[in-house]
């Protein structure tokens, strides 16, 4: 989360729907297994460290306890990060099947800023092993057969581009085809603007898929953890038949350094928080991970047109 | 906001040909969407309100005739005088104008009209009760609503076309773009404050994105462009009226005689197969 305070930027107070997303911002130092320093800044822990210290509560953690509790501190139920790959181990049984994890980007624009896009998507790819920010599995929670799509924040802060949008568009397509439930895991700073328009039309591709999805009565959930931002709640994270969030999740449309721009004046506490969409009325349920899996199981059990 | 992006660069330098484009785009005297509807269209008369919250100025919706169509248009209402830019939040809408939007085309579809959309805006208001009241939510159901609708629709970027806030009305049978019009992900003034740190390369910015109508129109975003005056819709609004007309008279009827089912096929497999630029390793 640090990376929504970077205090250099000279930010424009203009509209945007990327969540101020930085790409510059060293993701791996806040990775599944890298602990946040007391500042709030990414630390350089490394993930052979023994120890981690929560950013919410700042005791010190025993590693290998806080993997068994699913990365959430048992004392202040703090939720780390986790990636796409120990997402869908955590939620499904074992024995998925990994797809669709070939596409690459093709640098549209042959976008260049202080960097270049690709050399931004080979460091990106060199550290998660990933191709691009999500996963598709198939596989079984309880008895529900169903369509797993993750995000990976650490890849390039899970912006979607038109890998992300076609991967996606794809596990609608497999959820059509079979009548599986879809269930989208969110985490993701919002469009990638190293594709520019490009980002922007996969949020017409998906809403279209979903649509079809929608009038299929092919049930469709979404679970945003922190971060998920921008384009990306302005489309599928929003459109589930239900959504539920991991508590404390950052959730929002636009960054909140953009909103304080505009409005001059700082935001109130747990402002784009889990609990403030509840109170909202933009989410359905705040669960926590221990409890997500529980959770589907039984939201499938209920999401079914009765034979 | 955008009324304070006119200056050319801090370096002096003349500008980019992207650039020229965005102040064209963002010229003060261009027609703005309620110029292109009093113009275009006879019989306009509003239709108020989103129902739960508000009445958002930001937006404009209502009853029109189009060379004897009955049709829903849709404009974001930017500039007026300082009061009314300051009441319609420089044109940017809050999740109420979307919301408003979608009530009316849905009256629209209930009655078989089709849908004209004009979109002038830097992107969807990133205010405090915006995200309160569910910014996200209000552009992501108009995105599925819009994908659904079984009546023609037409979207129209005719100046700034900012982001989700833009596409919101824009998920189209027809999404056309004027000449001197841009599409974008983010502004050029952002996305330098973001990837160069400084919001003074906004000129290199524009260029990298490729926000321009001839550029968004060969990445497949858009699906024609609307021709201006060479002067542009600016210097010479008449004509810029005169062409957008007929271009627009033109994408009318052809949706209107296609039978609904092809094109309802024809808006999903556009969106499904829009901007595919991947390789398979
Ligand atoms: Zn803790």
């Amino acid at each position: 989360m640090s990376w929504f305070k970077r205090p250099s930027a000279n930010l424009a107070a203009v509209p945007t729907d990327n969540g101020d997303f930085d790409p510059d911002q060293d993701f791996a130092a806040e990775s599944t297994f890298a602990p946040v320093s007391d500042d709030g800044e990414p630390s350089r822990v490394r993930t052979e460290g023994l120890w981690i210290k929560c950013p919410g509560c700042r005791t010190i953690l025993f590693k290998a306890e806080l993997e068994a509790k699913q990365m959430v501190c048992p004392k202040c139920n703090h939720h780390f990060k986790i990636g796409a790959n120990k997402r869908i181990e955590l939620l499904l049984d074992p024995g998925y099947e990994i797809v669709d994890g070939n596409l690459r980007s093709n640098d549209p624009l042959n976008f260049q800023d202080v960097k270049s896009y690709k050399s931004r998507l080979m460091k990106a790819q060199a550290e998660t092993g990933l191709n691009d920010a999500l996963v598709t599995a198939l596989g079984n929670i309880g008895p529900h057969e169903v369509v797993l799509s993750a995000m990976e924040f650490t890849f390039i802060g899970g912006s979607m581009g038109a890998v992300v949008g076609e991967l996606i568009a794809r596990a609608i397509d497999r959820s059509l085809s079979t009548r599986r439930p879809l269930i989208i895991v969110t985490t993701s700073g919002g469009a990638r603007m190293m594709e520019g328009v490009v980002s922007l039309m996969q949020l017409a591709k998906i809403a279209t898929g979903l649509a079809e999805l929608d009038e299929a009565r092919i049930p469709y959930i979404c679970i945003l953890t922190d971060p998920t931002m921008g384009g990306i709640t302005a489309s599928f994270a929003m459109l589930g038949d239900l959504n539920i969030a991991e508590p404390g999740a950052h959730i929002g449309f636009a960054g909140p350094r953009v909103i304080e721009q505009t409005i001059r004046q700082k935001l109130p506490e747990g402002f784009q928080r889990s609990e403030f969409l509840l109170e909202h009325g933009f989410l359905d349920a705040v669960v926590n991970r221990q409890e997500l899996k529980a959770y589907l199981i039984r939201a499938l059990d209920f999401l079914k047109t009765p034979a | 906001m955008s009324e304070t992006t006119h200056s050319s660069s801090p370096q002096g330098q003349p500008g980019t040909p992207a650039w020229t484009k965005v102040e064209r785009a963002r010229h003060p005297k261009r027609p703005y969407p309620m110029d292109f509807i009093e113009r275009l269209f006879t019989d306009f008369s509003e239709i108020h309100g989103d129902r739960a919250f508000a009445d958002d100025e930001a937006v404009a919706c209502g009853m029109a005739r189009f060379h004897g169509h009955e049709v829903l248009v849709i404009g974001n209402r930017k500039g007026g005088t300082t009061k009314e830019r300051v009441r319609r939040n420089f044109g940017m809408p809050n999740p109420e104008g979307y919301r408003k939007a979608l009530r009316a085309m849905k009256i629209a579809e209930k009655f078989n009209r089709p849908i004209i959309t004009f979109i002038d805006l830097p992107g969807a208001f990133p205010g405090l009760g915006a995200e309160e009241r569910g910014q996200a939510e209000a552009i992501a159901r108009n995105l599925i609503e819009m994908a659904k609708l079984h009546v023609p629709t037409i979207a129209i970027i005719s100046g700034e076309g900012g982001s989700g806030g833009a596409l919101a009305l824009a998920l189209a049978d027809r999404v056309l773009i004027l000449e001197n019009a841009l599409y974008f992900v983010i502004t050029p003034e952002a996305c330098a404050a973001i990837m160069w740190r400084d919001a003074a390369h906004k000129e290199r910015a524009a260029e990298a994105m490729r926000i321009t109508a001839q550029e968004v129109k060969e990445l497949g975003c858009v699906d024609d462009i609307v021709p201006e005056p060479s002067v542009g819709a600016h210097e010479d609004r008449d004509a810029a009226f005169e062409s957008l007309d007929s271009c627009l008279l033109y994408h009318v009827e052809q949706l209107l005689a296609m039978p609904e089912q092809e094109r309802l096929v024809q808006r999903r497999n556009k969106f499904r197969n829009i901007a595919q630029f991947y390789t398979e390793v």
